[in-house]
């Protein structure tokens, strides 16, 4: 292979993936899912980690089966990015040290309530004056409690991530939202691509279901009602789809020049050959009407990627199962593939897994990996009454088999986040 | 590390602190040779100190009141500094420019709703219930705005939405790191030709409950308003929270050039780390980013600007690390004048070391009787911060004019 080979079009460092490793409420592990995935499987299941006696909402793709020593989201969060990190520094064949940048996708998290009313146990009577935080004060005052902080802090899932598996200088936490996932990959390329690393660690963990999480989101009208049965109620595309599944995961991927990863004889699973992104300003939770930023997102990454819409041969959407999503992310597909919008296959994993929110964008970047190396696109379920207003080719609840060299996989997220990848196969 | 191909300079600053709003009140109090008077409220939630937000018209940055009805003080702060930025820099009214400009916030979370927070807490001391207690309060106490108030990505969302900034916007969380790791991302993009103008920054507000909890879960916070920063012993006294929106606009000197912008100092290089700190290896990893950064004692014209957070020891061992590496550079306390901001400390560290090496005049002490006056103007800055519990960074930047 010449060196040229090991460059894209800019002249920049090829970017190969050479670990994945994933957890889903279908399971642990890349083989697991891939194969439950394939077989249109639902991940979908009753809420049991609390009561949801009187929510409108009792469903989830939540990931209970990953033992924490403390039930918070912080644990949980850590818990699933250390296993797939795991998995994918097994499959890359690096151990020890790994010697390059962390960038981790970590959900917002608000401390737990369980937390709060041990706190609020633990106030004697002569202390209840003033509002709630003013009591917790004075009992802290009294006496430290460093877990707890540890539980607060967003740095907290980094650093352990970080000296678990040695890697190097300060790592990234970030949460660009819905797209945090495709951000963590979008850093880690962009390190490697400027030449201050041969390989990165992009992560991306979302354990963070909890009543509040759920309620908040279920006042601003996100999440589907159709509770019954669960593994029905992520619908993307069709005309009764209602909302989205809030659902948890994980997923790591190793990143690696590819000259880098050539040389030291790893097996590429595939390159991220480009990323792009656009903010919206329209609105906070609500797209542009005319889905401007989406499409500007999407050629951003076919720019990146230096190839025309006509060389994608499958898109992993985001199809979250919102009525705005969904229109609106096929208003943004079918304006940049025009006339070949219909030859394009689609689909959308969160039909099976739910939204895992800070981790969807890395979870549906393996799928997509995998969905190139395999020659098996996976389904989208469910969709068994399409929204005539949106025409795409979805590939409806059982697998295709079909030769795919580069996916599109799209993110957005509510602030007006959008991001895009580019995936291909291994260059020839 | 490849050589940076671009050179990386500073061309807006926004910034509020409890000092006032903007660059030039900042501007008027930083150059005389006594250290500003410090503006704190001891009061409001005694015993601890805040250095308050001042008085602020929101309406100059963000015009529509609807807009500022959809956000808490964190995200107005944010919002209103990065304005302040892109005023200063010249885009304010430049769409194309705005619409183009990446955009890296290093955020916390937004304001708890302390009211129903409180009457949960009440309530569950009559129930044992708790969890469906939690489900019936949280559906009819819960604004839904407020989720998006506290949202770490909406105040980026929102600079989107007010400011039109929307080439790219991404995120950081990680206390003192988010900050350091945003003006350390936005540089390296920069200076490897991935972007050409970048806003960079953060906010915090000090006048929180929710935060200050936060922080006394370890004691950390000072409870003797009358103490200064620095004891006597070099130990420093704990961490008073501070106000502070501060946001940069970073750009390729090119880029500036081109468009005629008044530069205020050059990035030279920015490094974070983190590790055990134990047994001297904090000092070694301060050693070792203070080499990468270019950062030798550069005398009596460099200053240094210190993140220190105020907790006792390891303020103590970054100030002994300082005056060992630095010691004929004056020492500048950025907590001691503003108190400590978290994932806004370093970007406001940044800010003030560019009005610096911005100006003719030497710097103001920061920390009265501590900070030793500056003989001269500065010609370099070395930046630190150091993370109350993780995480730490140093930059340095010189004069351009």
């Amino acid at each position: 292979m010449s060196n040229s080979a090991y460059k894209d079009h800019l002249g920049r460092p090829l970017v190969a993936v050479t670990g994945m490793g994933v957890v889903t409420s279908l399971g642990q592990g890349v083989k697991d899912n891939w194969a439950a995935l394939t077989a249109g499987t639902s991940g979908i299941h009753p809420i049991t980690r609390f009561p949801c006696e009187g929510l409108s909402t009792r469903i989830c793709g939540m990931v209970d089966f990953i033992d924490i020593p403390v039930p918070n989201a912080v644990e949980r969060s850590y818990a699933f990015a250390r296993e797939t990190t795991i998995e994918a520094l097994a499959q890359a064949g690096v151990s020890g040290d790994f010697d390059g940048p962390l960038f981790l996708a970590a959900p917002p998290i608000e401390p737990e309530w369980n937390a709060r009313f041990e706190l609020g146990d633990r106030v004697r009577p002569e202390q209840m004056t003033g509002n709630a935080y003013e009591q917790f004060l004075a009992i802290l005052r009294e006496k430290a409690d460093p877990v707890l902080h540890e539980a607060f802090l967003y740095g907290a899932i980094s650093e352990r991530l970080a000296e678990r598996f040695g890697t190097r200088g300060l790592p990234v936490t970030l949460s660009t939202a819905c797209a945090s996932g495709a951000t963590a990959i979008q850093l880690g390329v962009e390190a490697i691509r400027q030449g201050r690393t041969n390989r990165a660690l992009s992560v991306a963990t979302d354990g963070s279901v909890s009543a509040e999480a759920l309620i908040r989101f279920s006042l601003l009208s996100a999440l589907s009602t159709n509770n019954d049965p669960p593994e029905k109620a992520s619908r993307p595309f069709t005309k009764d789809r209602d909302g989205f599944v809030i659902a948890e995961g994980a997923a790591t991927l190793v990143l690696e020049s590819l000259e880098a990863a050539v040389s030291r004889g790893a097996r590429i699973l595939g390159i991220i050959s480009g990323c792009g992104e656009k903010a919206d300003h329209f609105h906070r939770t609500r797209s542009s009407p005319g889905g401007a930023p989406a499409i500007a997102t999407i050629r951003a990454a076919l720019d990146d990627a230096g190839i025309s819409a006509d060389q994608i041969g499958y898109v992993n959407a985001h199809g979250t199962s919102t009525p705005e999503n969904d229109k609106m992310e096929y208003l943004a597909l079918s304006e940049v593939f025009g006339d070949r919008m219909a030859e394009v296959p689609v689909s959308s994993n969160k039909s099976m897994i739910g939204h895992t929110l800070t981790a969807a964008g890395a979870l549906e970047a393996v799928f997509s990996l995998l969905t190139i190396s395999t020659g098996t696109l996976p389904p989208t379920i469910n969709y068994d009454n399409p929204d005539p207003t949106i025409p795409l080719d979805v590939v409806a609840n059982v697998k295709r088999d079909a030769t795919v060299t580069s996916v599109l996989s799209n993110s957005f997220g509510f602030g007006g986040q959008n991001a895009c990848l580019v995936m291909a196969a291994e260059p020839a | 590390m490849t050589e940076p191909s671009h050179q990386v300079v500073v061309t807006g600053i926004g910034l509020v602190t409890a000092l006032g709003v903007g660059r030039q009140a900042h501007r008027d109090q930083l150059f005389a040779s006594t250290a500003p008077d410090r503006v704190t409220d001891s009061e409001r939630f005694a015993p601890y100190t805040v250095y308050p937000l001042p008085e602020i018209d929101w309406s100059a940055q963000i015009p529509r009141r609807g807009d500022q009805r959809q956000m808490e003080n964190w995200q107005r702060l944010g919002v209103y500094a990065a304005g302040l930025a892109l005023d200063d820099a010249g885009f304010k009214d430049d769409a194309e420019a705005c619409a183009s400009m990446d955009m890296i916030v290093a955020a916390g979370g937004g304001e708890r709703d302390i009211a129903a927070d409180t009457l949960i807490i009440e309530e569950s001391r009559k129930r044992n219930d708790r969890e469906q207690l939690l489900n019936d309060k949280l559906t009819t106490e819960l604004r839904p705005t407020l989720f998006l108030a506290q949202l770490s990505n909406l105040l980026a969302g929102n600079i989107s939405i007010v400011h039109k900034v929307t080439g790219s916007s991404r995120t950081l969380m990680g206390e003192e790191g988010a900050g350091i790791s945003a003006v350390e991302t936005a540089y390296a993009r920069i200076a490897a030709g991935q972007s050409t103008h970048c806003l960079a920054g953060g906010a915090f507000v000090s006048e929180r409950l929710d935060m200050l909890m936060v922080m006394e879960t370890i004691q950390g916070l000072g409870k003797d308003p009358t103490a200064p920063f620095w004891n006597q012993d070099g130990t420093a006294n704990g961490m008073n929270l501070g106000a502070s929106g501060a946001f940069l606009v970073l750009e390729s000197l090119e880029h500036a050039q081109a468009r005629g912008a008044h530069v205020y100092a050059r990035l030279e290089a920015v490094f974070g780390d983190r590790g055990p700190r134990d047994d001297g290896r904090l000092e070694k990893r301060l050693t070792r980013l203070a080499d990468d950064a270019g950062a030798s004692d550069g005398g009596a014209d460099t200053v240094v600007f210190s993140g220190a957070s105020g907790y006792p020891d390891l303020s103590a061992r970054e100030r002994a690390f300082l005056k060992s590496r630095f010691p004929a550079t004056p020492l500048r306390t950025v907590g001691a004048l503003v108190g400590h901001s978290v994932e806004a400390h370093f970007p406001t560290a940044v800010a003030l070391a560019c009005l610096a090496l911005d100006d003719a005049a030497p710097i103001s002490p920061f920390a009265a009787g501590e900070d030793a006056p500056a003989s001269t103007a500065a010609n370099s800055a070395i930046v630190t911060t150091i993370g109350h519990v993780r995480g730490e960074g140093i930059a340095r930047l010189t004069r351009t004019s």
